[in-house]
């Protein structure tokens, strides 16, 4: 089993949030897809269930967390990273079925289910011996 | 659970964010001339940790997503706290193709010294969302101490 290397969390450019006075990162995100569904899985660290958003629009998937911050009182002593939101954008290429999004928080991990249309779903075609 | 939304305005142009943005940037480098931050992070181990004090204790945290809290080790010995563990990845089956894979899964392990006097007895773990705490309480040396000033 290997070793998990550190490293530095990337900032957004183009911020999405600004009434919040926290930085803005793009989460780590891991995409696959099954026969019947895309599946986002996203590492959101710090991030509430209940502060999670999940827009769709058109083939636009936008993910927004915000980030409950914590040690606000306390004096930093050592800082190696730094808490912030997560924002991140992806562009479906797929035809989802927008009824039957699921989405899940657990251990800091946004899972998104996003299941294709009947007629995305890929199809066994029969070559023909002619 | 999260919540799920359809339509959402559009993003427009900000540009007081960009200026947000470069203060920001500038508290950084303050910061890390100041020595608060230890910048850049690059040949460091995983997990980054934050270290922060209150008058009665240090609270050492690092962010572990995905890590189940019963693969997650801490111990202490004299002024060293080791946090170690294992990033399990899901097993997902063998019908599934890959379009992104940006995180990673293995072992970790790390050793923090941190000098000044705390209560290894005391000391308490914690995990929720994903953030590990550590909350290791003062001994009473590393305390602050009010004096009063005597009238003569």
């Amino acid at each position: 089993m290997s070793e998990i290397r550190a490293k530095e969390k990337q900032e957004v450019q183009r911020a999405a949030e600004s009434t919040r006075n926290v930085p803005v990162y793009l989460p780590d995100v891991d995409i696959y897809e099954t026969s019947d569904a895309l599946v986002l899985v996203a590492d959101i660290p710090g991030v509430s269930p209940e502060n999670v958003d999940i827009d769709l629009r058109d083939d636009t998937l936008t993910i927004r967390a915000l980030v409950d911050t914590y040690g606000q009182d306390e004096r930093p002593i050592m800082t190696e990273y730094e808490v912030g939101d997560y924002y991140r954008q992806f562009t479906l290429g797929r035809l989802i079925d927008q009824s039957k999004i699921e989405a899940s928080i657990k251990d800091g991990v946004l899972t998104l289910v996003l299941p294709k249309v009947e007629k995305a779903k890929p199809r066994k075609i029969a070559v023909k011996v002619a | 659970m999260a919540r799920v939304r359809f339509f959402n305005e559009p993003d427009i142009f900000r540009p007081f964010e960009e200026l947000r943005q470069l203060r920001r940037e500038m508290d950084r480098l303050f910061e890390s001339v100041m020595g608060r931050r230890a910048w850049p992070v690059t040949g460091r181990v995983f997990p980054l940790v934050n270290i922060t004090e209150d008058k009665d204790a240090y609270y050492i945290r690092a962010e572990l997503p995905g890590v189940r809290p019963e693969d997650i080790e801490v111990s202490i010995e004299a002024d060293s706290i080791t946090i170690g563990g294992e990033r399990k990845p899901d097993d997902l089956g063998k019908e599934v193709s890959y379009h992104r894979k940006e995180r990673e899964f293995g072992r970790f392990r790390r050793v923090i010294t941190l000098k000044g006097g705390f209560n290894a007895d005391t000391a308490e773990a914690s995990f929720k969302n994903g953030i590990l705490t550590i909350k290791l309480l003062k001994a009473e040396e590393a305390k602050p101490r009010q004096i009063q000033v005597k009238k003569e």
